[in-house]
């Protein structure tokens, strides 16, 4: 009986192992494209992916958010196809992926503006220069209270919500605005969510945050956008078409994706990347983001061409 | 014994009251346990529901949220919580029986004893940075069902030890000794006496803890390893997966307020899921409670 059941148990695990593949023969025979990389990217990904993957259903793309750093880690380790990223690969990324023989080549795929919103009834500030913002977000800031910002604002302590220290958005914002790199002060709300941040500042008349413009356009009625006065006394909103013709200065950023040249001499990621490269302007703006220019993506189907051709003579 | 005057005065009048409020204290505890529970369900399930249908749970991810669904991270839990049973109660009752039934007083013994108590301890994410290391890349299981289920199986192994220790420790000695006694060795005390003396108090303890492997993000996202996009269903241990703890996290951080409840939604079938694996532990607890006869 107890033999039997031992047997029982055996054999099921047997036919687990084994399954519908060999786990000798080094996986089943699914074609599969992997990705991986920002979260603030992998919406876009993920959605051409999908409609990838209704027009070539032998090709499965697969793709997770480990984060840009977490995904360049995989990438220069040889582990993924594709690196979504939220900022341009660093220089120990790059040496890793020397170090590794990893070649690769990176495209522009669409632009995301960090937003700067205050609470509805919030009704002093419109506009703030990025001398301000520095001001606020610099490590050992002195700006506590509104009133340090502008004497005629309210005496009131500034509730701040911003990027968690693990978001590309963290290292855009912050060499953006404090000028370098990483640098920040530190007693402020941090999510990696900018759900939890839109919460926060809609919770609090006294309260500002930065997140990703999508987050604002799609809980426009909870929030206060601020316009940015880079400098020259030009105050600018955030919109599709500030983010757009760069005059939504300077916390427009590019999103690019990194592809490893070794994988496009496989034919389903050379399709999905040119699949990616000729479709993604359809599906940015559903993801919420903003298509880069018209002429970013004609410089990306050339960068593809020459791309594969130094790969393999005549393709 | 008798009225005394004794017990009508002032201070036992203050000891009463003060059992009485203590009383109070600990229910207002108990309905703030429940109340928060409840006012979470119902949160969920004001969200989900009208979301909740069968193309949630044969589609794959999509971008648009009343397209979306969770076939394979439903399919792919289900095999990680398979897989780490199968892992996790050989392993965990084996070194349960070990600690308990054969291993000697010991210094040795203790110091084992410690750092299991101690690994129950360890936030899971750490778990998953070592599964990394050690099943995706070292063993070259990459991103695999299989690497999955074994860092879920290091995250659930102390819990899965302590419960069945915890179950043979109550099996009482005198059992071990008639067994002795009439001859048995250790070997068939344990076997047939001890062990299905504990049975349900071991599976108790599994289930509770596959029940947290069903739950866990942190480790997976650590390890990489759950995809968030997918448009396959894993048929084997050696494929790519997602989970469902990592599809619902991907999308209550969206921006889009439709793919809340697409979380919302997929969160009641987790819940659903869970329940019935708690509730097979207190089936399996009754019916083998009754079994035991000496």
């Amino acid at each position: 009986m107890s033999r039997c059941r031992t047997a029982g148990i055996g054999l099921a695990l047997g036919v687990l192992l084994v399954g519908g593949c060999s786990v000798l023969a080094g996986g089943c025979s699914r074609t599969t494209v992997k990705v991986d990389g920002s979260s603030t990217v992998q919406p876009i990904t993920d959605a051409v992916g999908e409609v990838f993957h209704d027009a070539r259903p032998d090709i499965h793309v697969i793709g997770g958010r480990s984060g840009t750093s977490g995904g360049f880690e995989k990438f220069g380790n040889g582990e993924i196809d594709i690196c979504n990223a939220s900022r341009p690969i660093s220089d120990e990324e790059k040496e890793a992926c020397a170090a590794n023989g990893i070649e690769y080549v990176s495209f522009e795929i669409a632009f995301d503006g960090l937003s700067v919103c205050v609470n509805p009834k919030n009704t002093w500030c419109d506009c703030l220069s990025v001398e301000q913002l520095k001001a606020i977000w610099q490590p050992e800031s002195a700006v506590s209270n509104w009133s340090d910002l502008d004497p005629a604002w309210p005496d009131e302590k500034i509730k701040l919500y911003g990027a968690g220290t693990d978001s590309g958005t963290f290292d855009y914002f912050t060499e953006a605005i404090v000028g370098e790199k990483r640098k920040s002060r530190g007693d402020y709300t941090q999510s990696e969510d900018d759900n939890v941040l839109v919460t926060g500042v809609a919770g609090g008349q006294y309260s500002l945050g930065y997140f990703g413009l999508a987050y604002y356009e799609n809980n426009h009625e909870k929030l206060k956008l601020l316009g940015i006065d880079p400098g020259d006394g030009n105050c600018v909103k955030p919109s599709q078409e500030t983010v757009r013709a760069n005059t939504y200065r300077p916390l427009s950023r590019p999103l690019f994706i990194y592809v490893r040249k070794s994988s496009l001499e496989r034919p389903e990621v050379r399709a999905f990347v040119e699949f990616y490269l000729q479709n993604v302007d359809d599906v940015v703006v559903r993801a919420g983001y903003v298509p880069a220019p018209e002429e970013t993506y004609g410089e990306n189907l050339e960068l593809l061409k020459n791309t594969l051709s130094s790969l393999k003579p005549g393709v | 014994m008798s009225q005394t005057a004794f017990e009508t005065t002032a201070y036992s009048r203050r000891r009463a009251r003060m059992s009485q409020a203590f009383s109070v204290l600990c229910l207002a505890a108990t309905s703030l346990g429940v109340l928060v529970l409840i006012l979470l369900i119902w949160e969920i399930l004001w969200q989900g529901l009208p979301w909740l249908n069968a193309r949630l749970l044969t589609s794959f991810p999509s971008m648009y949220p009343e397209k979306a669904g969770i076939a394979a991270a439903l399919v792919s839990s289900l095999w990680l919580i398979t897989l780490t049973a199968l892992f996790s109660v050989p392993i965990g009752v084996g070194a349960a029986v070990y600690l308990e039934e054969y291993a000697q007083a010991s210094r040795w013994r203790s110091l084992v004893q410690l750092n299991i108590a101690n690994l129950a301890g360890v936030p899971s994410i750490v778990y998953g940075i070592l599964g990394l290391g050690l099943f995706v890349r070292a063993l070259a299981l990459q991103r695999s069902i299989l690497a999955g289920s074994l860092t879920l199986t290091l995250v659930v192994l102390p819990i899965v030890i302590l419960a069945a220790q915890e179950s043979l420790r109550a099996v009482p000695n005198s059992i071990r000794q008639a067994s002795f006694a009439l001859g048995a060795t250790r070997w068939q005390t344990v076997w047939h006496q001890v062990l299905p003396a504990a049975t349900p108090g071991i599976m108790t303890g599994v289930i509770l803890a596959i029940s947290r492997a069903m739950g866990e993000a942190a480790p997976l996202v650590a390890m990489g390893a759950a995809a968030t996009f997918i448009t396959f269903i894993p048929l084997s241990p050696i494929d790519e997966f997602s989970a469902l703890p990592v599809q619902i996290y991907d999308w209550a951080s969206r921006p889009q307020p439709e793919y809340h409840h697409v979380a919302a939604a997929a969160i009641v079938v987790l819940l659903t899921v869970l329940i019935l694996l708690n509730a097979t532990a207190v089936y399996v607890r009754y019916r083998y409670g009754k079994r035991i006869r000496w």
